[in-house]
């Protein structure tokens, strides 16, 4: 190991300097160094990829497949994604123009805002949230505004909370719904109020929704197919939740022409293309997957009314997340903080969950839980989880 | 197939408790449609699913069984699938499509056992034309439960 303090501090430049840790890695190594933990910490789906997507991934080695692609991504997938969005989400892409194949949603969003922020923009996102977003659009030289949502809200955002931050420096607005680590989602008359504020501002928007295949109620809504909204937004989606295929690293953005060409530039140079493995993945995924998504689907559902109907029965508050695999129950009727909450479980009753305050101030007072995990596992994390509560009651 | 038939074809051990908040419904509403499905019928027992293969003092064979029948005129595989589904030794009977008739599943103490009732019980069955025998020798995979299932979560315990 290297000793960083060794090294002259200024070699790292300050903004980077001042960016946080993801609080969920600093809890990761005292999980990681536990034994025989129940883990409801895990952000991504316990089912294997899907065998097909797998076998075909294993013919494209065999058949020599392993060679750079277009730096947007193979037609062929391309060609795929613009039809996956047509049918599931109303919006129609040229996959010629407008769509990019990325490394994982989290490459997507980096050159989005890299593409799109000057220094000083200010962009609005909503807290409790993933833990890359404020540091990314930090390291595009711009500047990260928290919104708060409520657990009143069910933590759907506010076009009034939105209001209240806005400043003429406001560029854009970043959003994630279903979300995590809530499993929020927004219905249909969120989705116009936050569209028609974007349009009344003149704001750009970036939309998240990796895990829209994960809607268990209701149906779901892109803001990308409202009215006047394509042209002003940037829409972002990934194949890793819906799909179980999170170590394929697969993503892809679509965005208007102009957005595209620019954001295209930086991962043309940083990045040349997406694994054309995963690519092909990703193809035989929009396929033939549909079957693999909606199995998921329906097991997640299941897991998801089973622990909500525990946590509640513990005495932990928690509404019915419509999205995700995520619950967000209050910590409200114990003595302790979320983080003390979280360590104390895993010293105790050895269950890993991540405290709220990783996504964000306002996440204090509860604890995110997955429930992407085995029911077996489910039901004694619920027993143990239960059994902690009870000794921490106010 | 609804929710709950799936549920207990996962886990019929399954505690009618987590069955009803998994469900989101009441403990009596899961008891009552359970009863419902008992006595219409629909579920026709509880088993689970062994592993043989791990279990030394399993004294047991099993095989597969090809019958081809002689067509009649009214109900010629109903009147011989009852006939052999009356032996203890027959635990599945299926009507298939393609070069043979019904398939059946035997279990015996050994092979000559199972020899042995093929030819003199099932080969005798006036009807039958012909059998073809077929010994299992390993279990990969049953009712949908891998045997050989590495459980091994390769995941990190904590992700975003």
């Amino acid at each position: 190991m290297t000793n960083d303090s060794q090294l002259p501090p200024d070699f790292v430049a300050p903004h980077v300097r001042n960016l946080p840790k993801s609080g969920i890695r600093a809890f990761f190594d005292i999980v990681a160094s536990c034994k025989d933990v129940i883990s409801l910490g895990i952000g991504e789906p316990d089912f294997d990829t899907p065998w097909h997507i797998r076998a075909r991934v294993i013919e494209a080695i065999e058949s020599g497949a392993t060679k750079y692609t277009s730096n947007l991504g193979s037609p062929e997938l391309r060609k795929e994604i613009a039809a996956y969005t047509a049918r599931s989400y109303g919006v129609t892409y040229d996959w010629e123009k407008e769509i990019i194949a990325t490394v994982g949603v989290s490459e997507a969003f980096d050159i989005a805002f890299r593409a799109t922020l000057s220094p000083g923009d200010e962009v609005l996102y909503h807290e409790p949230c993933f833990v890359a977003y404020a540091p990314l659009i930090r390291t595009a030289h711009a500047v990260p505004v928290p919104v708060v949502t409520h657990r009143k809200d069910n933590f759907r955002l506010s076009v009034a909370e939105l209001e209240k931050c806005l400043t003429p420096k406001t560029k854009a607005l970043f959003i994630n719904y279903p979300n995590n680590p809530t499993g929020a989602t927004l219905n249909h008359a969120d989705v116009k109020a936050l569209a028609d504020f974007a349009r009344r501002h003149n704001l750009l928007v970036y939309t998240d929704e990796v895990y829209s295949e994960l809607t268990y109620e209701g149906d779901r809504y892109s803001i990308a197919a409202e009215p006047g909204m394509k042209e002003r937004t940037v829409f972002l989606n990934g194949f890793s939740k819906a799909w179980s295929m999170t170590g394929f690293r697969l993503g892809f953005v679509c965005a208007p022409p102009a957005l595209t060409e620019a954001m295209m530039k930086i991962h043309q140079y940083g990045m040349m293309c997406a694994s054309s493995l995963s690519q092909v993945a990703g193809v035989e995924a929009l396929q033939n997957g549909d079957d693999d998504i909606k199995t998921m689907r329906d097991s997640y559902k299941l897991r998801r009314n089973y622990v909500v109907a525990s946590l509640n029965e513990m005495g932990l508050d928690c509404f019915m997340p419509s999205g995700a695999f995520y619950v967000f129950p209050s910590i409200a009727s114990t003595t302790l903080t979320s983080d003390e909450f979280a360590l104390q479980l895993l010293n105790q009753e050895s269950v890993a969950s991540v405290p709220g305050t990783a996504f964000g101030t306002c996440g204090e007072g509860f604890i995110r839980c997955s429930y992407a995990t085995s029911m077996a596992q489910l039901k004694k994390a619920m027993e143990r989880m239960s059994n902690f509560v009870k000794r921490h009651t106010k | 197939m609804d929710d709950l038939l799936n549920l207990l074809k996962e886990n019929a051990r399954e505690s009618d408790d987590t069955l009803a908040k998994m469900l989101n419904t009441s403990v009596e509403d899961v008891r009552k449609r359970i009863t419902e499905l008992e006595e219409s019928g629909v579920i026709r027992a509880y088993q689970a699913v062994i592993n043989s293969d791990i279990i030394t003092d399993v004294n047991e064979v099993s095989a597969v069984i090809e019958l081809r029948i002689r067509p009649e005129r009214e109900g010629g595989f109903d009147r011989i699938a009852q006939k052999v589904g009356g032996f203890p030794q027959v635990v599945s009977i299926f009507l298939m499509s393609g070069a043979y008739d019904l398939m059946l599943i035997v279990k015996g103490k050994n092979l000559q056992e199972v020899a042995l009732f093929v030819s003199s019980k099932l080969a005798t069955i006036d009807g039958v034309l012909s059998t073809s025998t077929h010994f299992m020798l390993k279990t990969y995979k049953d009712q949908g439960v891998l045997m050989t299932k590495d459980e091994h979560d390769q995941r990190l315990p904590i992700t975003p």
